[in-house]
């Protein structure tokens, strides 16, 4: 009895372990959104990737339906590779364009697809052909800091005039 | 002439008697490792240890696990608040939680908790000549009595760990939404989306059993080789904290600059 009693108390020692990571996994991870398998996989260039990471989702339409499955450059054109692994049950069509993104003003930046209406799909190994490249925010507030500046020095310019 | 051949002569003794050291603790580990395994053919040893090691220290786990949960909800609530980002508390106390506080302090309360009552049990059993007695009859004591207590502290420390990260992430989901009031959606979502299964948990885990092997290793050895007196044996459970806690702070840092760069 005294051995049994043991045996209980450890076999539910470990359950309560396998059960906390079933938790973890669950409920933290992103276990039920991963899998492995069922997905193929697709290329684009694009000038900048900004800050893209590997294992970004790729959305559209707001949905992830794939991750950032690697990084690459490409020293002829000077450009970034970006393998797109995409969920099998997902199929785009062939003139899909992708734009890298950013979730929020701050946020992390994911692959955005913009279906086209092209009647085959993209096939497995398929680059996408149409891309835009990240918005780097530095630029952009250069840019922005550089026109206000013209228009001011060109506003003098007038009043000069 | 003569006082720098002393010191040198010291020097050299100093550095054979660390290799000696490290050298036997090594023997001992690979002892440990490989006819240990021989613990399983008799698993009624492993699982009674299992059931003194781990079953006894879940409660201490838990409740310092749901305690450093509701810490790091308030904590994390008051920071990013200051940002106007309160919403993904959930995600740092997930990622804190898996990555770090997780392995690490219930790893620091096994030593405290397992590792002493290990080393006291050895040590004692050294100093009344049981580990010699089961030599003179051909039983192997790394294999009938180590052996077993490693095995069973190998297997309850990631246990010991998940249940800590569980409970803390409960406890942080306690404050943060129950009292705090930030939308349990976010919470959750958040988490979700910003943990990830393999790095994260996956490398949590892996740390958990990294400290397993370290925590209960370092409790068995110096049990074995405490002087075999009632001072000795108090020393050797004091050894075991403190070099067991440092080593565990150690490799965490050396893990976690090797894993999340």
């Amino acid at each position: 009895m005294q051995t049994r009693s043991v045996n209980i108390s450890v076999g539910l020692f470990v359950m309560l372990g396998v059960a906390a990571l079933i938790f973890l996994a669950l409920q933290a991870g992103n276990l039920a959104t991963f899998r492995r398998g069922e997905s193929y996989e697709i290329s684009a260039k694009f000038d900048n990737i900004g800050g893209l990471k590997d294992r970004a989702p790729i959305k559209s339409a707001g949905v992830v339906v794939g991750r950032v499955a690697g990084i690459g450059f490409d020293d002829q054109t000077y450009q970034a590779v970006v393998r797109l692994q995409l969920d099998k049950r997902y199929a785009f069509p062939k003139d899909t364009s992708a734009a890298i993104l950013t979730a929020g003003l701050l946020g992390e930046q994911y692959v955005g697809l913009n279906a086209g209406g092209d009647p085959d799909n993209l096939e497995p190994g398929a680059r996408i052909s149409s891309t835009q490249s990240a918005v780097v925010l530095e630029t952009l507030i250069s840019q922005f800091l550089f026109k206000s500046a013209a228009d001011a020095g060109g506003g003098k310019k007038e009043n000069a005039q | 002439m003569t006082a720098l051949l002393d010191r040198l002569d010291l020097l050299g003794a100093r550095v054979i008697g660390l290799l000696a050291m490290l050298g036997e603790g090594a023997m001992l580990f690979f002892r440990l490792l490989t006819r240990g395994l021989g613990a399983f053919a008799r698993p009624r040893l492993v699982i009674d240890q299992i059931h003194f090691i781990g079953n006894y220290s879940l409660v201490i786990i838990a409740v310092s696990g749901l305690f450093i949960g509701f810490v790091l909800g308030f904590q994390g609530d008051y920071i990013l608040s200051r940002y106007g980002t309160e919403q993904s508390v959930g995600l740092l106390v997930a990622l804190a939680l898996l990555r770090e506080l997780g392995p690490v302090v219930s790893a620091l309360l096994f030593a405290g908790r397992a590792g002493t009552s290990l080393t006291a049990e050895i040590g004692l059993m050294k100093a009344g000549e049981q580990l010699a007695a089961m030599e003179m009859m051909a039983v192997d004591p790394v294999q009938r009595v180590l052996a077993p207590r490693f095995w069973a502290g190998v297997i309850a420390m990631p246990v010991l760990a998940s249940v800590f990260s569980a409970v803390g992430i409960l406890g942080g989901w306690l404050i943060s939404v129950k009292l705090i009031g930030i939308d349990a959606g976010a919470f959750w979502g958040q988490m979700e989306s910003g943990v990830d299964i393999f790095t994260d948990i996956g490398n949590g885990l892996l740390k958990s059993v990294v400290f397993g092997f370290i925590v209960t290793f370092i409790a068995l050895r110096e049990g074995f080789i405490a002087a075999p007196t009632p001072e000795g044996v108090s020393r050797a459970t004091t050894r075991t904290v403190v070099i067991a806690s440092l080593l565990v702070l150690g490799v965490d840092f050396v893990m976690t600059a090797l894993m999340f760069r």
